[in-house]
């Protein structure tokens, strides 16, 4: 389980951000030790994690959305920011301008490696409906994120 | 960074995104150790020590160190067993492991002659299990054949069961094994390698 945690990471930062993806990460994981018994044997671990992982982004999602207070967050705000090697933020900015479905499923099929029809049973739908959805996301983040110049957000820095 | 136009695959937007970033990696790792932790569903601890021999992982449940192996046996097969005989919570948690670590250095600097350390044998049963009970009895530094150690075990004619008692022995180096020979003196097998076993016993006929 442990080596798939930075597949995790970086599923949840495409999705929830840097910031936030730490407490989704942490929660994914805890949940996952506690219900480790109702894996299968042959079950797709990654799949498995990717899986709660959706779920955990999504309550974080609805915790920003009570908590949105601008002061909130200032002290965390530091943490991931500039750490060489870390995930880049030019790509967050680019990424939050999406729709929740599209980042998520640019996230599970690119980041994860899930193929659409896994996806699909993560995010509901069907798994054209995913394919889709991820297409459109990456046709946007080419215009947004290969070409800096043209994103509104550049110096954004919402968290 | 020059696109073909926006085509379906889009790997190359996520290029230059390294796969782990192991700051973040071990920072969420530490915190998931001690929330697990606490919540009392962290099974198995382990973490890797190194040694004249090689790295050594050691593995402990709440009972106490459940493994010691050696590198030739493969960590990663050896925590896929443990996960599977054990429990799947495994978490690398050096902390807890922190006493047995230290007690393995002393052993090896030649500052230790015996573990004081709590063990869990649940890797081991029956007769086996039996055997590796008498295993510390046999004080540092010295040695006793296959066949004493099977009549110690009560049942002088097991000579075999005592040869692969040692040889599946799940906690070599602490429970000294290696310190037991075949009666015409030549050191014979070890889950470590013969080298490592000549090794440990050079080790201890030295101090």
């Amino acid at each position: 389980m442990e080596r798939h945690g930075p597949t995790v990471l970086r599923v949840c930062r495409a999705v929830v951000g840097p910031d936030a993806a730490e407490d989704a990460w942490s929660e994914t994981f805890l949940s996952a030790m506690q219900a480790y018994s109702k894996l299968g044997v042959d079950s797709n671990v990654e799949a498995w994690l990717v899986t709660i992982a959706h779920r955990k982004a999504i309550d974080q999602i609805r915790a920003q959305g009570r908590r949105a207070v601008p002061t909130d967050d200032l002290p965390e705000k530091g943490i991931s920011t500039g750490i060489p090697g870390g995930w880049e933020r030019d790509l967050w900015s680019a990424l939050k301008q999406l729709p929740l479905k599209q980042r998520q499923t640019v996230a599970y099929h690119y980041l994860a490696g899930l193929p659409y029809a896994d996806i699909a049973e993560i995010v509901g739908g069907t798994p054209e409906a995913a394919r889709r959805a991820a297409a459109d996301g990456i046709a946007t983040l080419r215009k947004t994120y290969l070409n800096p110049q043209l994103d509104p957000d550049t110096e954004g820095e919402a968290p | 960074m020059m696109t073909t136009g926006p085509t379906l695959d889009g790997s190359d937007l996520f290029a230059t995104l390294p796969e782990v970033d192991a700051v973040t990696q071990h920072r969420l790792h530490d915190r998931l150790v001690a929330v697990a932790t606490e919540a009392g569903i962290l099974d198995v601890a382990y973490r890797t020590v190194d040694t004249p021999l090689g790295a050594l992982l050691l593995a402990a449940t709440a009972k106490g160190l459940v493994r010691v192996a050696y590198a030739i046996e493969d960590h990663d097969t050896v925590l896929e067993q443990l996960s599977n005989r054990v429990s799947p919570r495994v978490l690398r948690a050096p902390a807890r492991l922190d006493m047995a670590a230290r007690e393995i250095e002393e052993y090896f600097a030649g500052r230790r002659t015996r573990f004081d350390l709590s063990l869990d044998f649940r890797l081991s049963s029956g007769f086996r299990r039996n055997v590796l009970t008498y295993l510390p009895e046999i004080a540092y530094g010295r040695t006793a054949s296959y066949a004493e150690l099977a009549a110690a075990a009560g049942n002088p004619k097991a000579v075999r069961a005592v040869g692969t008692a040692c040889a599946t022995n799940p906690l070599p180096v602490v429970v000294p094994c290696h310190r037991v020979v075949r009666s015409d003196g030549s050191v014979g097998q070890y889950i470590g390698g013969t080298d490592a076993k000549k090794m440990l016993l050079t080790l201890e006929a030295a101090a």
